[in-house]
């Protein structure tokens, strides 16, 4: 057997075993000030919706940075997809990235460029060819509902729209995990509901899904497995869990 | 990298261009004024070192042989020696014409230098009052040198051959020459640290104005799982665009001004001409288009390479 398809099978068990996002013991400090998480320890399973919420300064986004190997861990191991990213050499990072979608509040789309451009460019990336491109990013565009704005720039679509292209970006590579870090942050309560239905569709497909966010009123409604975060603690972690306010 | 991927960069490069206008303008600009004085300066130094070089080819070493009769009035007797056959005087003028610092060798025979001679001083019928040559025995080479800082180290050479009886030279034109040469040289020197100086402090501001407008694009495409030559080939596409139209410009600029300077200066000083011999704009691009074009996309690409490696590290 090929040393390429004994590793892959390495990570499947270890998946199965200790889940395809795992913690263990994870600490990261900065140069300045306390440590932004602090021997943190979690597993998600294949397939699960996990809300991440807290405070600013929880460390939210230093976990969604480490997910992404943005930062390495000061101590402690976090594997994604059965990759011990602490491990993972520079070089193969845009390759592990290939597998995991990003969607920000701020969507981060590229400007200058077309609905269709931006959602394509994902696929460019991973060098997929012009024709499948062609197939792959009209098909996308209607599982999220731009289908007739393909042309259009991010200048002249609202914020739901935005983040849809965001997520049709995000999705069109076929990711095992999405990374949301507060999706709906910059949208209204109708935009808030179409994208967290849109995330929950992704869910049922078999993505995991990961949501960072302040909304309590979403997380609250949709009963999932919420992780609060308090000064780089885990304070709770509840399947079907609810919002809770630390101030 | 596949043919789609190198397409796709080639025109994302071209298309980052236009997207960009005001970056890729102040950037074009940027080079182009540096490369512009670059080579402006180059005609004027290459102008100069080509004069300095022609007045350097005139500038010869006379060489005498010993003689078998009774050497003329005035003529000097230098050295004792061997009084060399024709054959031998053959022989020293290849060995002349071999050595490094000589660029050619010419014989002049007694009959030839007394026709000059007379003719320069006594006019046509020179012959009339002088029944025999008067300066019989005086064959000589008149040797051009490539190099006229190498004038001594030849002039020692020749006077330690037995058979030369004398080496007439002007110590003082050699190193006025050498002297112009050598001031050329560090004026040169100092004004390309200049201008490099100048150059790199325009670029890297420009290049800082252009890693804020990259930063987001660069990140974005991070995140997607773009390899580093993916996302850094575009740019560097761009810069060397970049560099290209901004090495053409001024190139096409100096290409007008100088035919024109030349026109206008030899037209005007017509009297210069025969003494200032410049160099015709064909001669100065032979040199200055490569180098402002290699420059120019070095410029681009380096400016380029080193505004999106500082972004990479995401």
């Amino acid at each position: 057997m090929a040393r390429k398809d004994v590793q892959r099978q390495l990570r499947e068990q270890f998946i199965e075993e200790n889940g395809i996002i795992c913690l263990d013991n994870v600490s990261k400090a900065y140069s300045t000030g306390s440590p932004a998480l602090n021997n943190v320890s979690l597993t998600i399973k294949p397939g699960e919706f996990v809300f991440i919420v807290g405070n600013s300064g929880s460390g939210k986004s230093t976990l969604i940075k480490l997910l992404l190997r943005e930062l390495t861990a000061s101590s402690g191991s976090v594997y994604v997809m059965g990759h011990d990213l602490s491990k993972i050499p520079r070089r193969k990072i845009p390759q592990f990235r290939r597998n995991l979608g990003v969607v920000f509040q701020d969507f981060r789309l590229l400007k200058d460029r077309n609905v269709f451009e931006n959602v394509a460019f994902a696929q460019r990336v991973i060098q997929v060819p012009a024709k499948e491109i062609q197939r792959n990013v009209p098909a996308i565009l209607s599982t999220v509902g731009l289908a007739g704005k393909y042309k259009s720039k991010p200048r002249q679509l609202s914020g739901g729209e935005q983040q849809r292209v965001a997520l049709a970006r995000a999705l069109v590579n076929k990711p095992s995990i999405l990374l949301a870090d507060e999706p709906t942050g910059n949208l209204d309560p109708t935009n808030t509901w179409e994208i967290m239905n849109l995330l929950e569709e992704i869910n049922a497909n078999g993505t995991t899904v990961l949501v960072v966010t302040h909304n309590s009123e979403v997380v609250n409604a949709m009963q999932k497995r919420v992780i609060t975060l308090k000064k780089g603690v885990i304070v709770s972690d509840e399947e079907e869990g609810g919002y809770i306010d630390e101030d | 990298m596949k043919i789609s991927t190198l397409f796709y960069t080639i025109k994302q490069g071209l298309a980052n261009i236009f997207r960009n206008k005001m970056f890729s303008l102040a950037s074009i600009a940027t080079i182009s004024a540096c490369l512009f004085l670059f080579g402006l300066f180059y005609a004027i130094v290459a102008n100069f070192q080509h004069i300095v070089r022609t007045a350097e080819e005139g500038v010869s070493v006379t060489v005498f042989f010993h003689y078998e009769g009774e050497l003329p009035d005035g003529c000097e007797q230098h050295f004792e020696g061997q009084v060399p056959t024709a054959e031998r005087i053959e022989e020293i003028g290849q060995q002349i014409a071999g050595r490094v610092e000589v660029s050619s060798v010419e014989f002049v025979s007694d009959e030839e230098a007394w026709e000059t001679f007379g003719k320069d001083y006594f006019g046509e019928d020179f012959k009339d009052g002088f029944p025999d040559n008067p300066l019989a025995g005086e064959d000589s080479y008149q040797v051009f040198l490539s190099d006229v800082s190498m004038q001594g180290t030849l002039v020692s050479w020749l006077e330690s051959i037995p058979e030369v009886r004398l080496v007439r030279y002007s110590e003082a034109t050699a190193n006025t020459l050498s002297g112009v040469n050598l001031l050329i040289a560090y004026v040169s020197i100092g004004i390309i640290a200049i201008l490099l100086a100048v150059s790199i402090f325009l670029i890297s501001n420009t290049v800082a104005v252009g890693i804020s407008v990259r930063k987001e694009e660069i990140s974005i495409m991070k995140y997607i799982g773009a390899t580093d030559f993916f996302v850094r080939a575009p740019f560097v596409v761009e810069g060397m665009i970049i560099g290209l139209i901004g090495a053409i410009i001024p190139l096409g600029l100096i290409y007008s001004v100088y035919n024109y300077a030349l026109t206008y200066v030899m037209g005007r000083f017509e009297m210069l001409s025969g003494f200032l011999n410049f160099l015709s704009v064909k001669e100065i691009f032979t040199i200055l288009a490569p180098v402002s074009l290699l420059v120019g996309v070095g410029i681009g690409f380096m400016g380029s390479i080193s505004t999106v490696r500082k972004h990479l590290k995401i």
